[in-house]
């Protein structure tokens, strides 16, 4: 059988084991959902090493038909961008899952439907990647939202219901959007050699289209990923939710779901309508840098751990949307790894802080002091995945925000300069907390803090591995992204600006 | 003068006369069986002739006539398609019918009279509502088949009457009950005169009654098209007044309300399916030359409908007058369907009236079940919580809900894909805009529900599901399973569906 649709499948047995499972025996529920995720993590590593990279066409293809009369397949096939989120997603399943051990206890209904959902979502996170047709991805994309919108209902803390609703109705605005340029694109499509929903034969599409068109169809796209990817000023949701949300759920909704907003740009707004994505290039640029410098500064006054991670991201994502729209290869490269190190870098902050927050029940920065020296394995992780969220050179992260960074300079230097700035500002913002939290005197409340025990060690080792390894040696993934970002690049007509040798004559 | 006797194709005619044999013998066993007998062989009866018909149909589903009844009544796949949907609506909506916990024991009483009193003390039981269900589902069944005005009238009188007497049946709140009956009455009245009115003017305009001779003399043109105009406005207005599209909808949150639930479901889903096949045919058949005449007060309506339905459910308190809203929000996305004026328009109409048909019948028969000592909670603030107490059923709810809002993996998704791609690609970009904007608020209130069911704690005031009768089970039990798998695989009933929507001429 295909190797993506077995990846797909597999969570999905694993979710009718556990719904099998009796609920009182939650220990059973618990090793059944890990074990499920750590099968799916092997069987992306295994694709991974199967992936060929130096070929860009799409692999692992399949295609079934699922509503033939609507020209609708269950299409699957991964390019080098696809593969990569795919396998940060499938290594950070099983993080969480280990992670957020005693996470479903405090929800209002038992740990077997937080593990269902749990292994739903992960079914769902694979297939909006992995899907070829663009209806099929957008089954997915409006799906996934349900389990999600349970887990933090559900199982969250603080306001979960309000900040559930919120995050679904802001996804459902965007995704009825989207619905509206699909059927669009489906309309289109019928009138130039029959319905489809293929991507291939949907990016010949646009030289059919008038641009009035084009830009319209594009906006659908683009402002429902915009809201998934928090970009100014689509981004209030993300905040509430982030806080509401337990760590483990917060590090699948930061971590993977908003990626697909920024792979969505890449697959579906720069394929589809490469003339409409120029047009509004310089509007979205203004939009990346504006969430670069905003991000930066919500979470420079942000009092709340969980709250300051989910700016840095708004303003992580305004760099990820800024390398893709530099269009050029090392942006897009840049932008690519951006959001792989990005998952694992927020995943090691929300996972620390969640269990900073378990261990002395809150989440107030101000609340901390001094860790360092009563938990120094959980202080040295909350250094490390703050080092690497405010890009140190060794780190994960460098090399992805410098790659963005020199991609945009080469075409669009004021922007790049200006974001620049957001470097400075991280710096503070990432700073100021781990002084608080890490340093100084230990205060009132955390002398008697335990340390992370073993569980919780081996849960954020690799993510910590991964986060030194590939701040040395990132080429691994860059081998697999950058003939894949060349090729996006290429098959539209956008191509690198030629570096001029000289500025003087 | 000769008198020519009918000539009648009785086979093609079976379903029809079926149900109205099954309705005379209802009415027999009300007047001669012995009470304690005739709840048991009116259901039997019932049942039996609604099965019969059905099969019945399906015999001589491959037939095509226009001679079924000396030209008055056309028998073709469209037609074949919306009584099988009509006779599955009613199955089950029988099947809710059957619980008489929530009829008046006597409906003849004066509310709150001795006479009342005497026959609740005596534990009477109505069944009347047997026959009349029989009688409201012939006129159902002949509604989207009839081929000319007149025969349109009757069809269209002969499924009133039966349904207003039907709302005041409820067995508590009598006299809102009985308010709600009246006013539908009086409204149906109302808007009959109008559809003679009109059915006068098409009479003067083209000098005939039936379809295609007001067909013919469209494409003619020599008449004098004010009194076309205003018989098609006329002719629509009683039609749009049954579908409950605004203008004309001010009846339906009242009656949905007032009347028993098990009424509201069958009404809700089977009226809308027979009104929708007539409103199609007679845009499809009879008027569809004159387009320009009446397109663009469709497409005003449609949206305006649309719009009006979504924003005023927002604020409703009350359940069936939610779900009463949310079907006038309906049937503004299935006009879309009648202004696309193509078969890919019909054939999604189709779809959507059978998928929402189900759901709403399924909806309905869950308000049923939520009641405390004095019969069924519609308020919503007393269904908070209801999550917890009952998942299961909360969760059948919580389905139907997200069906109505067009979420994937549900029916309601597919047909709202469909229909609006059939409206866009006619060119209707405006419809396209104000559906998926209006699905978006729409979103709204079918989460609140959710919300309150499983993210708000329950109130202790006696509100509770009470366990389902075996019919009930069934039907939410059917209707659910059929609104999954039309949601995960549509292709066999949407290419059923493709083979035989036509209209003959």
């Amino acid at each position: 059988m295909n190797a993506l649709t077995t990846m797909m499948l597999l969570p999905i047995i694993g979710s009718i084991l556990v719904a099998i499972i009796p609920s009182d025996q939650v220990l059973r529920i618990k090793q059944a959902a890990l074990g499920t995720t750590l099968l799916v993590a092997i069987s992306g590593i295994l694709a991974w090493i199967k992936f060929d990279s130096s070929n860009t066409a799409l692999q692992f293809v399949e295609s079934v038909k699922w509503i033939p009369s609507f020209g609708i397949n269950y299409a699957v096939g991964i390019d080098g961008l696809a593969i990569v989120l795919i396998l940060m997603s499938v290594l950070l399943a099983p993080i969480v899952v280990l992670a957020g051990w005693n996470e479903s206890e405090g929800g209002r209904w038992s740990a077997k439907v937080f593990y269902i959902l749990i292994l739903v979502l992960e079914t769902m996170m694979i297939g909006v990647f992995a899907a070829t047709d663009v209806f099929l991805f957008y089954v997915f994309f409006e799906a996934m939202l349900i389990p999600v919108y349970f887990l933090i209902g559900g199982f969250g803390s603080g306001d979960r219901a309000a900040a559930a609703v919120k995050f679904l109705l802001y996804s459902l605005f965007g995704g009825l959007l989207m619905l509206a340029s699909i059927i669009g694109l489906y309309v289109i499509s019928g009138a130039n050699g029959g319905h489809t929903f293929d991507i291939t034969r949907l990016s010949e599409l646009h030289m059919q289209m008038s641009s009035m068109t084009q830009n319209l169809l594009f906006l659908g796209f683009f402002v429902a990923f915009a809201i998934k990817a928090p970009l100014w000023p689509l981004h209030t949701w993300l905040p509430d939710a982030a806080a509401a949300s337990t760590p483990g759920t917060s590090v699948l909704l930061l971590g993977v779901l908003d990626k697909v907003g920024t792979f969505g740009m890449i697959r579906f707004c720069l394929a589809l309508f490469p003339d409409a994505a120029k047009t509004f290039t310089p509007l979205i640029l203004v939009l990346s840098v504006i969430s670069i410098i905003y991000g930066a500064f919500l979470a420079i006054g942000a009092r709340d751990i969980k709250r300051l991670i989910a700016y840095t991201s708004i303003s992580h994502f305004g760099f990820i949307t800024m390398g893709i729209f530099a269009m050029t290869s090392q942006g897009m490269s840049g932008a690519t790894l951006y959001m792989f190190n990005h998952g694992f870098s927020t995943a090691a902050l929300f996972l620390v802080a969640g269990w900073m927050q378990s261990r002395r029940g809150s989440s107030t920065i101000a609340d901390f002091g001094g860790l360092q020296r009563v938990t120094p394995v959980m202080a040295w992780s909350f250094f490390i995945a703050g080092m690497s969220s405010l890009a140190l050179p060794g780190l994960s992260s460098f090399v992805s925000e410098f790659l963005v960074l020199v991609g945009t300079y080469t075409r669009y230097p004021v922007a790049a300069v200006i974001a620049t700035f957001g470097i400075v500002l991280a710096a503070l913002y990432i700073l100021i907390p781990v002084q608080k939290v890490l340093h100084g005197p230990t205060t009132p409340g955390n002398e008697n803090l335990p340390d992370l025990n073993l569980r919780e060690k081996i849960a954020i080792a690799p993510v910590i591995a991964i986060i030194v390894a590939l701040g040395f040696y990132p080429s691994p993934l860059l081998l697999v992204i950058n003939p894949a970002s060349a090729h996006v690049l290429e098959v539209q007509g956008f191509t690198d600006p030629v570096p001029s040798e000289s500025a003087g004559k | 003068m000769d008198f020519v006797a009918p000539v009648l194709n009785y086979a093609l005619l079976a379903p029809m006369l079926i149900v109205l044999g099954g309705a005379l013998l209802g009415v027999l066993i009300e007047a001669f069986a012995p009470r304690a007998s005739r709840h048991n062989s009116q259901l039997f009866v019932t049942i039996a002739s609604l099965v019969i018909a059905l099969s019945a149909l399906l015999r001589v589903r491959k037939q095509v006539s226009v001679s079924a009844a000396m030209g008055s009544i056309t028998f073709d796949g469209a037609g074949v398609l919306f009584q099988a949907a009509i006779l599955v609506i009613a199955i089950l909506s029988v099947f809710l019918i059957a619980d008489q916990e929530n009829f008046t024991a006597l409906a003849a009483s004066v509310p709150g009279s001795n006479e009342e009193r005497m026959a609740m003390y005596t534990d009477l039981r109505v069944t009347e509502v047997y026959p009349l269900t029989l009688f409201a589902v012939a006129g159902m069944l002949l509604f989207p088949l009839s081929s000319d005005l007149i025969t349109l009238f009757v069809a269209l009188e002969m499924l009133s009457l039966p349904l207003y007497l039907m709302a005041g049946l409820s067995r508590r709140r009598r006299l809102l009950s009985q308010e709600a009956a009246l006013k539908y009455f009086l409204l149906g009245a109302f808007s009959s005169a109008f559809f003679l009115f009109g059915i006068a003017y098409i009479y003067g305009y083209s000098g005939s009654v039936t379809f295609s001779g007001i067909q013919a003399s469209i494409m003619g043109g020599a008449g004098n098209d004010v009194f076309l105009l205003l018989g098609i406005a006329f002719i629509s207005v009683g039609l749009l007044f049954k579908v409950g599209a605004v203008p004309f909808h001010a009846w339906s949150p009242d009656v949905y309300q007032g009347a028993p639930t098990a009424i509201t479901g069958f009404m809700a889903a089977a009226t809308k399916v027979a009104a929708f096949g007539a409103i199609l045919r007679i845009f499809y058949v009879a008027f569809a030359n004159a387009e320009w005449q009446w397109k663009p007060a469709l497409i005003v309506i449609s949206i305006v409908t649309m719009v009006f339905g979504s924003v005023v459910a927002i604020s409703q308190r009350d359940v069936k007058r939610m779900l009463a809203y949310s079907s006038i929000a309906h049937a503004g996305f299935l006009l879309a369907g009648v202004i696309a004026l193509s078969k890919a328009g019909l054939e999604a109409s189709i779809f959507y009236l059978f998928a929402y048909g189900i759901a709403t019948v399924g909806a309905f028969g869950i308000v049923t079940l939520v009641r405390d000592s004095a019969g069924e909670v519609t308020d919503l603030n007393r269904w908070s919580g209801l999550g917890k107490r009952s998942p299961l059923i909360a969760s059948a709810f919580a389905f139907f809900l997200l069906t109505f809002a067009g979420i994937p993996l549900t029916s309601g998704f597919i047909g709202k894909f469909s229909i609006f791609s059939a409206a866009y690609a006619s060119g209707s970009t405006a419809v396209l805009i104000a559906g998926v904007l209006s699905s978006a608020i729409a979103a709204f209130f079918y989460i609140r529900v959710i919300v309150l069911m499983f993210f708000k704690d329950s109130i202790e005031d006696g509100t509770s599901v009470v366990i389902p009768s075996g019919l009930t089970t069934t039907t939410i039990a059917i209707t659910s399973v059929i609104t999954l798998v039309l949601g995960i695989y549509p292709a066999p009933l949407i290419n059923f569906i493709a083979s035989s929507a036509f209209f003959i001429r």
